[in-house]
């Protein structure tokens, strides 16, 4: 098995506008990790997550994942490896039936008939979607296209997973699937959300940005106790690991 | 508002009914496809004062309603909703042709009138077993049907995203119209002038949105082909129910049902 790493270093990307996204970032994400990418509005999160599925690529800096420098020539790799979990899934959900969508990718990639609905069935068993496999996207709860649009990416079995919001426009209960669901993948994870909360539960490190950069990189519980940092970075020390409004304690 | 809502979600309702399990739902969407369009011909081409030779032609939608287990009164309102424009085009008929072309006892009917009603029942029927065939196929057996029939691709793609997208493009419409009802009290606010920014708003939200959606397509590998994993088969039962009902068509067509019948009785009874 190859190991799945990302390594980023020193990127840089500025927008035709003038914005400049990222300002120079480098991280190492080793096989098996599950990281978060947090901060504010604006911080670089969205424009980082572009480069890692070769959306986007590198003006200046490095982008590797697993054995493939990201090039023009190695794209169709790099998008084999990773899946990428859009923030809303109906840009994700682009098929008539939910089977369809799911078939999308491995069609794609040019497997077999067989292959394909062996590989599309057990994506939707695995999200628990089995009963939706006929539906139509757009007739779907906000919980069921999540969670059928992380089938269309599992079953292309990709060996990171990019996911831009993925607790976004849930209910609490339908969030505490998704959570359990992640926790329950091996894949090489990067989450980039706000919910800090889902963070605390899924992600040992943190990675965090601020302006284009990165402000921190370790430990996610050290991070959230940091809350001079948080603060600075436009973020929010959470209710768990805050004392107890009541007693103190 | 409310009414674009309701009519709205009306079409997602149409699509619902093709998830049935009856023979009908089961047939090849291509024998569908080829039927339907047979049978528009044979309706529109009767010549325009005709109105007896084209209601044995109800047979159809009657037995797609039946054996499709329809609801025919939702199929019927969903006519009248967009009879008014049939409507529009036969209303002046009756004042421009005022050539009396029959007597029915003491009444004597114009050529207006006769071409009038002609084009409602065309409409009832071209339209209604239009709608029959979404409500027995879905859109997108629809597209399918196209594309393997030979229509470009291109076409077909195109259909289908649209399809796809006209929800949310709607649904986020529907979003901005109400929002713009909440803060515009009385006339204030309702004028042109917004109206034209919302078309506005919207047109950048689609753009952003196609780009989001390519981005989704390029990460699972798109390619500039959208491959479709299903394969149709035309089965003796589907080749069955075409000719049948071609045939069936062909010979209404020709020969006037209720007018040879009514000369039989005629003939009978004098």
């Amino acid at each position: 098995m190859s190991h799945h790493i990302v390594e980023v270093n020193d990127l840089r990307y500025g927008y035709p506008d003038g914005t400049k996204a990222l300002k120079g970032v480098s991280f190492r994400i080793t096989h098996g990790e599950s990281v978060a990418v947090v901060g504010a509005n604006g911080a670089g999160k969205s424009t980082l997550l572009l480069h890692l599925n070769g959306y986007l690529t590198p003006q200046h800096g490095t982008v590797r994942i697993g054995d493939y420098p990201l090039t023009k020539e190695t794209l169709q790799e790099v998008r084999r490896t990773v899946g990428m979990v859009f923030q809303d899934p109906d840009d994700q959900l682009f098929m008539p039936t939910v089977y369809e969508d799911v078939a999308f990718g491995p069609l794609n990639l040019g497997f077999p008939p067989h292959e394909v609905e062996s590989r599309v069935l057990a994506a939707l068993e695995r999200v628990g979607a089995m009963a939706l496999k006929n539906r139509a996207p757009y007739h779907l709860s906000g919980g069921e296209k999540r969670a059928v649009a992380i089938a269309t990416v599992l079953a292309m079995s990709p060996d990171i997973l990019v996911m831009d919001e993925p607790s976004s426009n849930l209910d609490p209960a339908a969030r505490r699937r998704l959570i359990n669901l992640l926790k329950s993948f091996k894949h090489t994870k990067i989450i980039a959300s706000h919910d800090l909360d889902m963070v605390l539960d899924l992600c040992p490190r943190t990675i965090v940005f601020h302006q284009g950069k990165i402000a921190a990189d370790g430990s996610t519980e050290a991070i959230f106790r940091d809350e001079t940092l948080l603060e600075a970075c436009g973020l929010e020390k959470i209710e768990r690991l805050q004392r107890c409004p009541v007693c103190g304690n | 508002m409310a009414k674009i809502d309701t009519s709205f979600f009306d079409i997602g309702q149409l699509d619902r009914l093709a998830q049935g399990h009856t023979a009908i739902h089961r047939l090849d969407p291509r024998a569908k496809l080829v039927t339907t369009i047979a049978f528009l011909v044979a309706v529109v081409s009767f010549p325009k004062y005709e109105v007896s030779a084209l209601l044995p032609f109800f047979i159809y939608p009657v037995v797609l309603v039946a054996m499709g287990q329809l609801p025919a009164g939702f199929i019927l309102q969903k006519i009248v909703v967009v009879a008014p424009f049939a409507f529009m085009v036969g209303v002046f008929n009756p004042f421009l042709d005022h050539e009396i072309v029959l007597h029915l006892g003491p009444l004597a009917v114009s050529g207006g009138w006769l071409s009038f009603i002609s084009i409602l029942l065309r409409f009832t029927l071209t339209v209604g077993t239009a709608f029959l065939l979404i409500a027995t196929t879905s859109f997108h057996g629809l597209c399918l049907a196209l594309l393997r029939l030979g229509a470009p691709k291109i076409l077909t793609v195109q259909f289908l995203f649209l399809y796809r997208y006209i929800f949310v493009l709607g649904g986020e419409a529907m979003r901005l119209v109400r929002a713009r009802a909440l803060r515009s009290f009385g006339k204030r606010g309702l004028g042109i002038k917004v109206f034209t920014s919302i078309i506005g708003h919207l047109l950048l939200r689609t753009l952003d949105r196609a780009q989001r959606v390519h981005q989704a397509m390029l990460s699972r590998g798109f390619d500039g082909e959208v491959r479709v994993l299903r394969p149709l088969r035309f089965r003796a039962m589907d080749i069955l129910f075409t000719l049948g009902w071609l045939a069936i068509f062909a010979a209404m067509r020709v020969y006037n049902l209720p007018q040879f019948v009514g000369t039989l009785l005629t003939r009978t009874m004098s």
